[in-house]
């Protein structure tokens, strides 16, 4: 859908999405398979560092969430084509606006909901805890 | 073959639901065979059913939120009756079918009523306003219309095939669970919204890309109108919260169908999770619901006053502002479940946080109107009307925010009085002043004023007597959905109540007179000029109604209120500005993609609802084989030449020189 020739007179770092220049082909491979390998890898050390007892046990799951936010990092440059760009800066404000939303409702849940659980725990529970 | 679907499933031993179904089905088969005998239909499905012109799906979806308003408000009539007859009596709905109706009410009004109502206007304004050509994706939008459309069909089915849910507007849980829920009351409900949700999902992807990208040359952020930025806010809110509302009720659907245990007590879920995470969506919804109402009237009010919005920067601010924080004040609708005083203090002090942007916003307005020669018209009458209706709502709502009171208030007539007082005051009022505002815009002609008037008042004065007495009995300690009472100190205010109902559906009925007047007499409320109101934005800066490319030439802005400053050089002038070079158009093509998409989608949520597997797999496979035709397809444009062009802005050109000598400037 080319908007770009539909809006005459627009400047066209205003077109939509999807309007992007077409860019050297060989650049762009590349581009990806970069992006591809890093995942790859990234995803291979995962599944590594699961079963492995070359690190201390309990900072297993701290690495898991490394590794699994290096490999968001990489999906948004390598394939969403996140830059700091002047041109970037609307898909740069909405993935800021995403991942404030998606904090605010996982932390507000977990909050509401241990707080639902403490208070609403069974009776012999609380009884428990007062003694 | 037929899953769960059997006779039994058609309520013949009910008359009411039979009776209605019947005039509805005998409605809509006259008009089928008036269109198809007339030889309407190759214009319908060219010019509309497949329209990828986003006036022509904002019309649409307005038109369907007005059907449904109809359907929703004779709920509304049979709840006010029930409750005043069912004094001490069983009163005439059976409690299994007064539960449906509160739950089909409340669920008709939010999703099918406000949602496309809003949507509509949005849709047919926004791309006016910023001097664009169309939206961003218009055949999505197309998409996303009918899949609406969808939702609204299948829970209208509900009436005759089967039953609705018996569970309110929000399903919770362990009441909508197969253990306490067997039917397929709560199915309808689920899929219907899970289809309708798609597509209001479609819609806000389209005008957030729309309103960011989408302008004319040197429409900065800071130049666009008001309503430009209520709708970006809007839908970054269904950008952001519809995907939650689906999550949601997906897990709703595993538990149900396919014996998940999310939300049930025995198998380890978590009912509390439900009420937690439907309103993270639930509180942003009311949100996408007003701000979009907030944007009418700040149009509405500066044009009838004659002068700028007053306090335009600091309107931005708080729309964004009010964007951001209503995704922190949800547990304010379950103080009473059990979180604990920290908790729910927060959340207390954020919901009283949020109304003060709001208020912002009503003392910009008044500051608009101070001083301005305001022209009394139907629109204005509704944003008035709107300020005194709605602030009484934010103040029962500031009420509400605080805890001990909502321990005292939680789930009374009280609450429903005051949701009422914010979504009628402020909604529906704001999409009433739209709709008489923009009217002309979208038909050529403006509505007739005295009817819309008379329509004003009823609806106001109806207002205030059906709900006012709410609060009243709410505070009596009357809680909501009773199908009946024995407490006598009641009746009286319900049976106001109940008038309150009939004066509303009397100013329905002048609405609906309204619109039939002004089509018949449209000769003499012919807007010529595409400007009827004197406005200030680009939308009057075009014919009425616009041609299918909106602009023969797209306007230069040079600064807010865009079209005020054409208008001014026009008239200092005593000339329109130079005949522009017309260049030819390209626009898309129209695909009736959207219509199939949804055809086949209402099978499949059929389908779904009735366990009729095979059905679900044919209407799956159409819906996708669809999408990837319309995905290879190779020409999606076509050219309107210039000489054509120059032809339909010429005439607009000269109504208006011919009308420029009767403006006078404005200091």
């Amino acid at each position: 859908m080319s908007h770009s020739k539909q809006i005459n007179g627009v400047d066209l770092v205003d077109s939509a999405p999807g309007d992007e220049p077409v860019e050297d082909d060989a650049h762009g491979l590349v581009a990806y398979l970069v992006g591809l390998g890093l995942a790859t890898l990234l995803t291979a050390v995962s599944f590594f560092i699961a079963r492995t007892t070359l690190v201390w046990p309990p900072s297993i799951p701290v690495a898991l969430c490394v590794l699994a936010i290096a490999q968001m990092g990489v999906h948004l440059v390598f394939f969403l084509h996140i830059t700091t760009g002047p041109d970037n800066v609307n898909n740069v404000m909405a993935l800021a606006f995403g991942v404030l939303i998606v904090l605010l409702v996982i932390v507000g849940s977990l909050w509401i909901m241990s707080h639902m659980n403490h208070n609403m725990m069974p009776m012999d529970q609380i009884m428990q805890m007062q003694r | 073959m037929l899953g769960k679907l059997t006779w039994a499933a058609v309520p013949f031993d009910q008359p009411i639901p039979l009776i209605a179904a019947a005039m509805v089905g005998l409605v809509i088969f006259g008009v089928l065979v008036w269109v198809t005998v007339k030889g309407y239909l190759p214009y319908l499905w060219h010019e509309w059913i497949t329209s990828v012109d986003h006036k022509r799906i904002g019309i649409m979806y307005t038109l369907l939120a007005m059907v449904m308003l109809l359907r929703g408000f004779s709920d509304a009539i049979m709840m006010r009756s029930q409750q005043a007859m069912a004094y001490r009596s069983e009163g005439y709905l059976p409690p299994e079918h007064y539960d449906q109706i509160f739950s089909a009410h409340g669920t008709l009004m939010i999703f099918f009523v406000a949602m496309p109502f809003v949507i509509g206007l949005m849709n047919f304004v926004v791309p006016l306003q910023l001097g664009a050509r169309d939206v961003a994706f218009p055949t999505l939008n197309s998409v996303g219309f009918w899949l609406t459309a969808t939702g609204a069909l299948l829970v209208n089915i509900s009436l005759v095939v089967g039953e609705f849910a018996r569970t309110g507007w929000l399903p919770y849980p362990p009441l909508s669970e197969l253990t306490y829920s067997p039917g397929v009351g709560v199915d309808y409900y689920l899929w219907s919204l899970e289809i309708s949700g798609v597509g209001t999902l479609l819609s806000g992807v389209n005008l957030v890309t729309t309103v960011l990208k989408i302008h004319a040359p040197g429409m900065t952020y800071m130049r666009m109108p008001m309503f430009c930025w209520t709708t970006l806010a809007a839908n970054l809110l269904i950008v952001a919260a519809f995907p939650i509302l689906t999550a949601t009720l997906a897990m709703l659907l595993l538990d149900r169908n396919l014996g998940f245990h999310f939300f049930t007590n025995t198998g380890g879920g978590n009912v509390m999770m439900f009420m937690n995470l439907i309103w993270a969506w639930g509180h942003p919804e009311v949100y996408i619901l007003i701000l979009p109402a907030f944007g009418i009237f700040s149009e509405v009010i500066a044009t009838f006053s004659r002068k700028p919005l007053f306090g335009y920067r600091s309107m931005v601010m708080a729309t964004m502002v009010i964007c951001l924080l209503s995704f922190t004040v949800w547990l304010h609708h379950f103080f009473t479940m059990g979180a604990g005083a920290d908790v729910n203090a927060i959340f207390g002090i954020a919901s009283m946080i949020i109304a003060v942007p709001t208020g912002v916003k009503v003392f910009n307005w008044l500051f608009t109107m101070y001083g301005g020669r305001v022209v009394f018209t139907p629109p204005i009458l509704w944003s008035i009307g709107f300020m005194v209706t709605f602030v009484i709502g934010g103040m029962t709502g500031v009420l509400l925010a605080v805890p001990p009171a909502d321990f005292v208030l939680h789930n009374s007539l009280f609450l429903v009085a005051h949701f009422h007082n914010v979504i009628i005051g402020g909604v529906l009022f704001g999409a009433f002043a739209g709709y008489n505002y923009w009217f002309p815009k979208a038909f050529g002609f403006r509505l007739h004023e005295g009817l819309g008037k008379a329509a004003f008042w009823c609806w106001f004065i109806g207002f205030y007597l059906a709900f006012m007495p709410l609060y009243v009995v709410g505070l009596m300690g009357m809680t909501r959905r009773m199908q009946h009472y024995d407490v006598a100190a009641w009746r009286p205010w319900l049976l106001i109540a109940a008038l309150g109902a009939a004066v509303i559906l009397c100013g329905i009925i002048l609405q609906i007179a309204q619109l039939t007047v002004s089509i018949r007499h449209r000769e003499e409320l012919r807007d010529e000029t595409g400007d009827p109101w004197n406005g200030r934005s680009l939308e009057w800066a075009t014919a009425s109604p616009p041609p299918v490319f909106n602009f023969a030439v797209l306007p230069h802005i040079q600064g807010e209120d865009a079209y005020w400053d054409i208008k001014q050089r026009a008239i200092e002038q005593a000339r329109l500005g130079d005949e522009p070079a017309y260049t030819e158009i390209e626009m898309p093509k129209n695909s009736p993609t959207g219509f199939i998409c949804a055809f086949f989608a209402t099978f499949m949520g059929f389908a779904l609802i009735w366990h009729i597997w095979w059905l679900v797999a044919v209407g799956a496979l159409g819906a996708f084989t669809t999408f990837v035709v319309f995905a290879w397809r190779d020409e999606d444009e076509y050219i309107i030449p210039a000489d054509e062009v120059a032809k339909i802005d010429r005439a607009n050109r000269s109504a208006r020189r011919e009308a420029l000598v009767h403006l006078q400037p404005v200091q």
